[in-house]
């Protein structure tokens, strides 16, 4: 893997203006680079979302962006100032440069329209010289990528289950050919299994198109297993960040630590994810408590 | 095919009910309306033996008849047209009758409810839009239009607009004078008519447009925090077609569904209104009928009305399959 950056994130404070205002996150300082996906992990509310969202300039009223950069290296060489972003500029650097898969997989897509008619949406915003004939091509062709029959493309969203609809999204983020895809709990509203399926493809579409991926989640085993690198978020900063091997065999900090413990093992002891290095804590859990 | 022909049973059992019903309900009266039609007719002039015979056919009292045969003789009577003859404009058919207002009605309210309603959710949609900005404040101004009794409001711009400025008629749904001999298909005639109209369309729209509005401005801020409208916005849509395809489409649903409703009652007309404007439409006979116990011209103007609203049912059942996907195939 290159080490180079594809974007970068220095200093990035967000906040909500409520009363009183809350930091959602403070000062992170981020780089991805080309083709690697990196986890952020973190529990609800610690702002690994807000962070997303600010990556890409989705915030809405009341959060707001209070300081910060997000530099976007193009592939041409182009560096673009996302914070700088407005109007048209910003309109068409969303889903060309970066995509977003989100966290509903039910509601992300509109119930009224079919899938082809979002799909094409995507194209005849971004590529308005595609022809009716080379859109539908696309089409299909990204249904296939993502391992869903191309038939199902005039179906609407109610037709599909929760697994197809997440799957209509990724290829959906797949049809500009991004160079980073944004996944934020992309698999939390499906069951174990589809979830497995889904991930499989999204590591194997991942190697295939060398897109670089942001994928967030509080299931931090899960990262270990997909992610070259891993950021641990608690209440807005970045407490630990390393490469997964390393969070998995030294998580540094208390919070990783915490983090991994919380998993029980397929054999039911807790704390079985961490393997080296005394845990106190970990074998006091172990004794006090059942097996889960 | 199976979907469609549910339906259509469906509806005709409903009619078959309706128009049993209208045929019962004046039999289950207490009095005797055929009794009070008669003297009143007999108090005007001489009533000929058969017209007698005709009402109590209609009306179904007074008579040896069994209230079976009673029925089915109204059923044919109605397959052949006749619903009786009025007593307030006698001897006028009730057919003919309803066939002069019902285009007046049908015209006027008609159009000002589609007015009112495209008026309601195309403004709605932009304020939801624009919501937390100064647009916000259109929605009470447009609910205390609706929230005044609407007689008020008509008497008010009457007074204003057409007794004070002169700009509009008073009353009426044409020129008497001008047109003696009524309505005839002439540009002259329907210029006069339109120049009638206004007024009371204004009214009618003034006082129901704020309705839809505030029902399509919440429903637009409740659409906005769907996540699909996030993944629009990710997906780098035009702002303009995420507001058309996305939120306004989807936030309209239930208005449309409500609408079906209120153009179902369009037939009913507006009666304060056609009262207030002496408007030649439904609502002004049958406010007539009902104070004249002119049954025969009340069951004729019920009928049509039931009629109205079961077909613009129909209509918006077929219609909102293509609006919504999710209703589509569901019987």
């Amino acid at each position: 893997m290159s080490a180079e950056p594809v974007l970068t994130a220095t200093d990035v404070s967000i906040e909500y203006l409520v009363d009183p205002p809350v930091e959602a996150v403070k000062n992170v300082s981020l780089t991805l680079h080309r083709g690697e996906i990196l986890g952020l992990a973190g529990e609800s509310g610690c702002g690994k979302s807000t962070l997303a969202y600010g990556l890409n300039r989705l915030l809405k009223p009341p959060a707001m962006m209070s300081s910060g950069e997000v530099v976007f290296h193009d592939r041409d060489g182009h560096d673009i100032d996302v914070v700088g972003l407005d109007g048209e500029h910003l309109r068409a650097f969303r889903w060309d440069k970066v995509s977003m898969v989100f966290q509903g997989a039910m509601n992300s897509l509109n119930p009224v329209l079919s899938v082809k008619e979002q799909l094409d949406d995507v194209f005849r915003t971004h590529r308005p010289k595609m022809r009716r004939r080379e859109r539908l091509e696309r089409s299909r062709e990204l249904l296939e990528l993502v391992g869903v029959d191309p038939d199902r493309l005039t179906s609407f969203p109610h037709e599909l289950s929760g697994g197809m609809r997440q799957r209509m999204m990724i290829a959906m983020a797949l049809a500009l050919d991004p160079q980073v895809m944004i996944m934020d709990e992309p698999t939390t509203a499906l069951d174990v299994v589809v979830q497995r399926g889904i991930i499989r493809e999204i590591m194997r579409l991942r190697e295939r198109l060398g897109f670089a991926v942001i994928f967030i989640t509080h299931d931090l085993p899960l990262l270990i297993e997909i992610s070259d690198r891993i950021a641990v978020m608690l209440r807005g900063e970045i407490v630990e960040l390393g490469t997964a091997d390393d969070i998995y065999r030294n998580a540094r900090h208390d919070y990783t630590k915490k983090l991994l413990e919380s998993f029980p093992s397929l054999r039911g002891d807790r704390g079985d994810f961490i393997r080296t290095g005394a845990m106190p804590v970990a074998s006091a859990l172990t004794t006090s408590t059942e097996a889960v | 095919m199976k979907f469609y022909a549910r339906r259509i049973t469906i509806y005709l059992v409903t009619l078959w009910a309706t128009i049993s019903l209208n045929f019962l309900l004046p039999r289950l009266m207490p009095g005797d309306p055929a009794e009070i039609l008669i003297a009143k007719m007999q108090r005007a002039g001489e009533v000929s033996e058969t017209t007698i015979r005709n009402i109590r056919l209609i009306l179904g009292s007074g008579s040896d008849v069994p209230l079976w045969e009673q029925y089915l003789g109204y059923w044919g009577r109605l397959l052949h047209g006749d619903l009786g003859i009025s007593v307030t404009k006698y001897p006028t058919p009730v057919t003919e009758l309803i066939a002069n207002a019902l285009p007046w009605t049908l015209v006027l309210v008609g159009l000002s409810t589609v007015i009112a309603f495209v008026l309601g959710i195309g403004i709605g949609a932009w304020v939801g839009w624009r919501r937390g900005t100064w647009v916000d404040h259109l929605v009470p101004g447009t609910t205390v239009l609706q929230s005044i009794p609407y007689f008020w409001l008509a008497l008010i711009l009457v007074a204003v607009f057409a007794v004070n400025l002169r700009w509009f008629p008073i009353f009426g749904g044409y020129d008497v004078f001008a047109f003696p001999s009524g309505p005839e298909p002439t540009l002259a005639f329907l210029s006069d008519a339109i120049y009638h109209g206004i007024l009371p369309a204004i009214t009618i729209v003034l006082s129901s447009v704020g309705g839809w509005l505030f029902g399509m401005r919440n429903m637009m801020v409740a659409t906005l925090s769907e996540d699909y409208i996030i993944t629009a916005e990710a997906k780098g849509l035009r702002p303009g077609r995420i507001l058309r395809a996305y939120a306004s489409r989807n936030a309209a649903i239930p208005s449309i569904a409500g609408f079906s409703i209120t153009l179902g009652f369009v037939v009913a007309g507006s009666i304060v209104m056609e009262q207030v404007f002496t408007y030649p439409g439904v609502g002004k006979l049958m406010f007539q009928a009902v104070q004249n116990n002119d049954y025969a011209l009340m069951q004729g103007v019920f009928l049509v009305i039931t009629i109205t609203v079961l077909a613009a049912n129909f209509l918006m059942d077929l219609v909102y399959g293509f609006i919504d996907p999710r209703a589509r195939h569901n019987a």
